[in-house]
This record gives structure tokens, C-alpha cells and sequence, in this order.
């Protein structure tokens, strides 16, 4: 890729939106991953008493939380494919035409 | 060529049947396992006619590395969910549910955890970077040879970890199960990788794990149906008989005495977490496909049968706390295990549906191990062959045919060294090395892979010097911990220098903060130019314009 081409790119404002949309809501579901699996962590390190707590019969909050977070991380990866699939490859395909429309 | 695979895969049969026929009259302790062993081969024999049919699709690199680059996103999803779902995530994870309780769901929990993580921060850019190996997307825009020895280095000591976790493995699953000595199961597992890597490539290993991955899901299914309708189709129910029958009863349910401290806890979630997104088995499957999008699909499918399998190990291990702990038949006179620590869901299998039960299983965790073993050495084989001998060595100076001979002769020698290694290794702690393998990829590969697609001002001195300082800090702490330091070495108890059971807390994030900082104080030339190559680099990874497509034929 010359560097003309690499302006021409990066001054389409399907490429700003495509970059700004996709960082912001990776990062997002990303933080989002990390708060819940580093606050599990942070249960089980600190306050390993409380996964053991039961909630209904032998069911413990640790065997939700866990159940829990494994259903997120599935979720999560979902939600992301699905907005993906929608929005990123349109705004993909429209930035590859333009470059090879230009040439 | 093809004439190799059956003569090689007979004498490997051979010799297998008759240790085996051997191993029962020596050794009446130690049953063959008639079942096992039929539907094992059967395994085997699918698998290898898959690969005399993928050895006549093997010609360029691109077969041989990445399968053509045509694997759809489903497929490989699947196919990464096999590589991941080792025999000791199944046999491990089980095991320590089994002793420990809870503890053992710490683990089913941070092995799926990385994958989201994947998705969101690098799974598309890794896509439209890269070729073959991760080293092909760290060295884009900084100088290939110290960073492909490097990236090859990481992934050569990653594979190494994991090789001999897997072999030993397999050597005691194969002892205990078909009756055979311990180095004649090793050498099996090695021929066989050998002739499914050396030949088949990329497409006879993606098969192998796309058959492997669908028996275990469907062995564990299997099995968590049957264990749950002993009680009724009631988790509760079988969660309070757990305690019961545990001698530890109520405090199977705590975290255990294992994450004794924050530290060790943290660090060991560090490393799950962080060191799947640095497994080069698992980051090469990304170049086996299409496009991004196809990549995305991938990703997907992985984490929900990941997913999937990992909740079923919920079940599977507070099952076997019920229906083996309790059960006289599966202890020797001590009260010791049959078979060893590792084996709770081979005798869940067999409590839950009897003999035809358990062959079948026995028959998943081998060909798991085995599926796992040829993904592992088909990785270490790219990093020397494309790495170390194609850009490094020759200077990309070296045509397709000479690199995929460099890289068949180099899994040949792989699978000699790990045979040795496996033998070598024989009395390590299965569990233990996988999570040496995870701290090393979390510490070495995974920092310097996502500095490079991720910030602009990486060079190649701060991502040598941080991937080395990574790499070198979570062997030697490791080798300084507890685990090596006091089990293996023998020294007395409590004198380990490091006193955490995983280095990553503090290795992965020396490694970021040495690349960082050797980044920002590089002044050089080539230094800056590397900055700047970053815009198009940058420009690529987003788009994908001017990556390679699929292939044509």
C-alpha cells in the first residue's frame, strides 16, 4: 500500500467511523470482561468466604458467579459478532470500494 | 509420499497391538482395555486416511501452514475449541474438581475468560496482519530477524511446556488404559503426530481436531446426562451429595487452600486469562481462514463450545467427587486412586455406563491428547521453518517447496524431542507444566503481539528486550517457585525463593513495561522509521486491504 493511498484511506469518514466505532465498543466489551472476571478473582483472593455462601440448597454464590461468567464471556463475544457483522463489514466494504474505485 | 503414511501407520499399529497383547499377559494388574483400544483405532484409522487425502492437497505453504486459507468460521471455531479442550483441561480440570472441589472451577472459569479478550482486541487485526505465524504480525513493520527469533524462541519454550504436559499425559492415560509400558505409549503419541503433521499439514491437523473436538463434546455431554440423571436431573441434589461424600464436605465449596494468597490468585488468573491470547497453536488457527469476518465467526463458535465444555466440567467433577471417591472398586487396597490422580472422569465414565462407557472415553482423552500434540508441533514447526530458517537464516531467500521440506523435516525432530522429553518428564505434574506453558505465552508472546498491533511506538530493541525479559523472568521465577523449586529440586519446604504459585503477575507486566520503556528511550534511526510504518500498518489491520484472501484452488 503507497502512502498516497494510506492518506486517501485514513481521510474517509467511513474509515474514521469504522476506527472510532470499533476501538470504543472492543474496549468497552473488553473493560466490561476484565471488571467481572477480575472482580471474581478479587472475591475468591480476598473474600473467599462469600463464594461459599449458599443461595438455594447447596448452590453457592461461587457456582452462580461461575455459571455466571462463563454465560457472559459467550454473551459478550455474541453481542460483539452481531454488531460486527452489521455495521463494521458494510463500513469495510464501502472503504475498499472507494480505494479501488480511485485507482 | 503416501506409500510413507500406510507403511508407517501399520508398523505404528503394529507395535501398538502387540504391546498391547503383550502388556496383558506380562501384566494381568494392568487390563487391556479391549474397548478403548477399538475405538481408538478407529480413530486412528479415519484420521490417517483424512491425511493420505490431505497429503495430496499439501503442496504450497499456505496448505501446509494455514489448511489454504479457505477453513470456514464455523469449522475453525470448532477446530480452535479442539486445539484448547486438551486431555488436561478435560482430565485435569476433573481431577482437581474431584480433590479440591471449587478450586478446580477457578480454572474452568480463567481458561474461557481469554477469549473475549481475543475477540475484541485482536482477533480481526491478527487476521489481516498476519500469515502464518504471530511473528508475521509483530514483525510487519519492525526488523524481521530479531524479532522472529524472538517470537520463534517464545513459541518453541510455549510448545515445549505444553508438549511435554501432553505427553505425559498420554503415557500414563495409555499405561493405565490399554495395558502398554509408559515409553511405548509416548512413542505412539509421537509417531502419530508426526505422520499427520509431517504429511497432512494444516488440513490433516484441522480435521483431526475438528473429529476430536466433536467427540468430546459429545463424550462429556454424555457423560454430565448420565451423571445428572442418577439424581434426578437435579444439580442441587447432586451438589449436597458431593458434600457429603467429600472428606473435605462443606469446604469443597470454598476456593481451597491453593489461592492460600491474593497474590498467588491474581497471578494465576493473570496467566489463564492472558496466556491464551499467547498459545501459537491457538493464534496460528486465525490465518486458516478467510478474512476478518471469518475470523470473528471463529472466535465466536470457540468460546460457546469452550464455553459449553467447561460447564459440563461443573458437573463432571462433583460427579466423580459422588460416584468414584465413595466407590472401593476404583482405589487400590491403600485408598489410593486407580491409575493415579488424573484419572476421576476415566472412572466416572465407567460409573455412569460401565465398560463401553469408559472405552469410549479413555478412546476421546487419547485422541484429544493426540489432536492437541500435532497442533502443538505443527506451531513449532512453522516458527523454525518460516521463522527461524525462511526470514531469519535465508533472508526470505528460499522457495515454497524448500520451506514446507524445512518445515517436515523440522516436525520430525520435534517429534523425536518431544518423545525424549516425554520419557524425561515422565513423574511431572501434568497440571503444572500447562500453567507454566500459559504464564510463559501470557509473559513473552501475548505482551510483545499486542503492543505491536495496538501502539504505535514500538520498535524492534523495546519488543526483543520486553518479549525477552517476559519470557526469561516467568521461567526463572517458575523454576524459583514452589512447585520446581521444593517438588522437583527436593529443597526443603517454604525455602522456594519465589513464593507464588504463577510468575505472571509480575512477568507479564515487566514484560510491557520493559518493551515500553526501551520503545520510548529508542532514539534510532530505524526507530523512527518504524513509527512511522505504523500509520499503514495501522490502515491494514483495520481494513484488511492488501491481506491475503483465500486461496484460489
Amino acid at each position: 500500500m503507497d502512502d498516497a493511498t494510506v492518506r486517501q484511506i485514513e481521510s474517509d469518514p467511513n474509515f474514521k467511523k469504522l476506527v472510532h466505532d470499533r476501538t470504543t465498543f472492543g474496549w468497552t466489551l473488553a473493560i466490561i470482561m476484565l471488571a467481572i472476571y477480575y472482580g471474581f478473582i478479587a472475591l475468591v483472593a480476598f473474600a473467599p468466604s462469600v463464594i461459599a455462601v449458599k443461595i438455594a440448597g447447596s448452590i453457592t454464590i461461587g457456582i452462580i458467579l461461575g455459571l455466571a461468567i462463563i454465560l457472559a464471556a459467550i454473551l459478550l463475544t455474541g453481542i460483539y459478532v452481531m454488531r460486527a457483522n452489521a455495521e463494521y463489514d458494510d463500513l469495510t466494504a464501502a472503504i475498499v470500494a472507494k480505494v479501488k474505485g480511485g485507482k | 509420499m503416501n506409500r510413507f503414511i500406510t507403511s508407517g501407520a501399520l508398523a505404528a499399529l503394529f507395535a501398538f497391538a502387540g504391546s498391547a497383547a503383550y502388556a496383558q499377559g506380562a501384566a494381568p494388574a494392568a487390563g487391556t482395555d479391549w474397548n478403548a483400544v477399538i475405538i481408538f483405532a478407529a480413530f486412528v484409522l479415519l484420521t490417517l486416511g483424512i491425511t493420505y487425502w490431505a497429503a495430496k492437497h499439501t503442496h504450497t505453504t499456505k496448505d501446509f501452514y494455514a489448511a489454504g486459507g479457505g477453513v470456514s468460521g464455523f469449522r475453525n471455531g470448532l477446530a480452535i475449541a479442539g486445539d484448547y479442550m486438551s486431555a488436561a483441561s478435560f482430565l485435569g480440570i476433573s481431577a482437581l474438581v474431584f480433590s479440591t472441589g471449587y478450586y478446580g472451577l477457578i480454572y474452568s472459569i480463567g481458561f474461557l475468560v481469554g477469549w473475549p479478550i481475543i475477540m475484541f482486541l485482536m482477533a480481526e487485526p491478527l487476521k489481516n496482519l498476519g500469515r502464518f505465524t504471530f511473528a508475521d504480525v509483530v514483525s510487519y513493520r519492525l526488523q524481521p530477524t530479531p524479532i522472529r527469533a524472538m517470537a520463534a524462541t517464545g513459541t518453541l519454550v510455549t510448545v515445549a511446556f505444553y508438549l511435554i504436559a501432553q505427553m505425559v499425559g498420554a503415557g500414563q492415560l495409555i499405561e493405565l488404559l490399554f495395558g502398554l509400558p509408559y515409553i511405548s505409549a509416548v512413542i505412539i503419541v509421537g509417531v502419530l503426530m508426526v505422520i499427520y503433521v509431517t504429511f497432512g499439514g494444516m488440513i490433516a491437523t484441522t480435521w483431526v481436531q475438528l473429529i476430536k473436538a466433536g467427540l468430546l463434546l459429545l463424550g462429556a455431554t454424555l457423560m454430565s446426562v448420565l451423571v445428572l440423571a442418577q439424581f434426578g436431573f437435579n444439580f442441587n441434589a447432586l451438589v449436597t451429595k458431593a458434600i457429603e461424600t467429600h472428606p473435605s464436605h462443606g469446604a469443597i465449596l470454598l476456593p481451597g487452600a491453593a489461592v492460600a494468597n491474593p497474590i498467588s490468585a491474581i497471578s494465576l488468573g493473570m496467566a489463564l486469562m492472558f496466556g491464551t491470547a499467547g498459545l501459537p497453536h491457538i493464534l496460528m488457527r486465525f490465518f486458516t481462514v478467510k478474512d476478518a469476518k471469518e475470523a470473528r465467526k471463529s472466535v465466536f463458535w470457540a468460546t460457546t463450545f469452550i464455553g459449553y465444555f467447561y460447564i459440563l466440567t461443573f458437573i463432571i467433577g462433583f460427579g466423580a467427587i459422588v460416584l468414584v471417591s465413595a466407590n472401593p472398586a476404583y482405589h487400590d487396597a491403600k485408598g489410593a486412586l486407580l491409575g493415579g490422580g488424573n484419572m476421576p472422569a476415566i472412572h466416572l465414565a465407567h460409573a455412569v455406563g460401565g465398560d463401553l462407557m469408559k472405552g469410549f472415553i479413555a478412546a476421546v482423552a487419547f485422541a484429544t491428547i493426540l489432536a492437541v500434540v500435532s497442533g502443538l508441533t505443527l506451531a513449532g514447526a512453522s516458527a523454525v521453518s518460516h521463522d527461524l530458517y525462511a526470514s531469519v537464516f535465508r533472508h526470505g531467500r528460499v522457495d515454497e517447496a524448500a520451506e514446507v521440506r524445512a518445515s517436515r523435516i523440522t516436525t520430525v525432530i520435534l517429534g523425536i524431542i518431544a518423545i525424549i522429553l516425554g520419557v524425561l518428564f515422565e513423574k511431572v505434574n501434568v497440571a503444572f507444566m500447562v500453567g507454566l506453558a500459559f504464564a510463559v505465552a501470557a509473559s513473552a508472546n501475548f505482551p510483545v503481539l499486542l503492543l505491536a498491533m495496538l501502539w504505535k511506538g514500538l520498535t524492534t530493541r523495546g519488543a526483543f528486550i520486553g518479549g525477552f525479559v517476559g519470557l526469561i523472568l516467568a521461567v526463572v521465577l517458575t523454576g524459583l517457585s514452589p512447585g520446581i523449586w521444593e517438588a522437583v529440586f527436593g529443597f526443603p519446604k517454604g525455602s522456594a525463593w519465589f513464593p507464588y504459585t504463577s510468575p505472571a503477575i509480575f512477568s507479564m507486566p515487566a514484560a510491557f513495561l520493559v518493551a515500553w520503556l526501551v520503545s520510548i528511550t529508542d532514539k534510532s534511526k530505524s526507530a523512527m522509521m518504524e513509527r512511522a510504518a505504523y500509520e499503514a500498518q495501522y490502515v491494514r489491520q483495520q481494513t484488511g486491504i492488501g491481506s491475503e484472501g483465500a486461496a484460489t484452488h
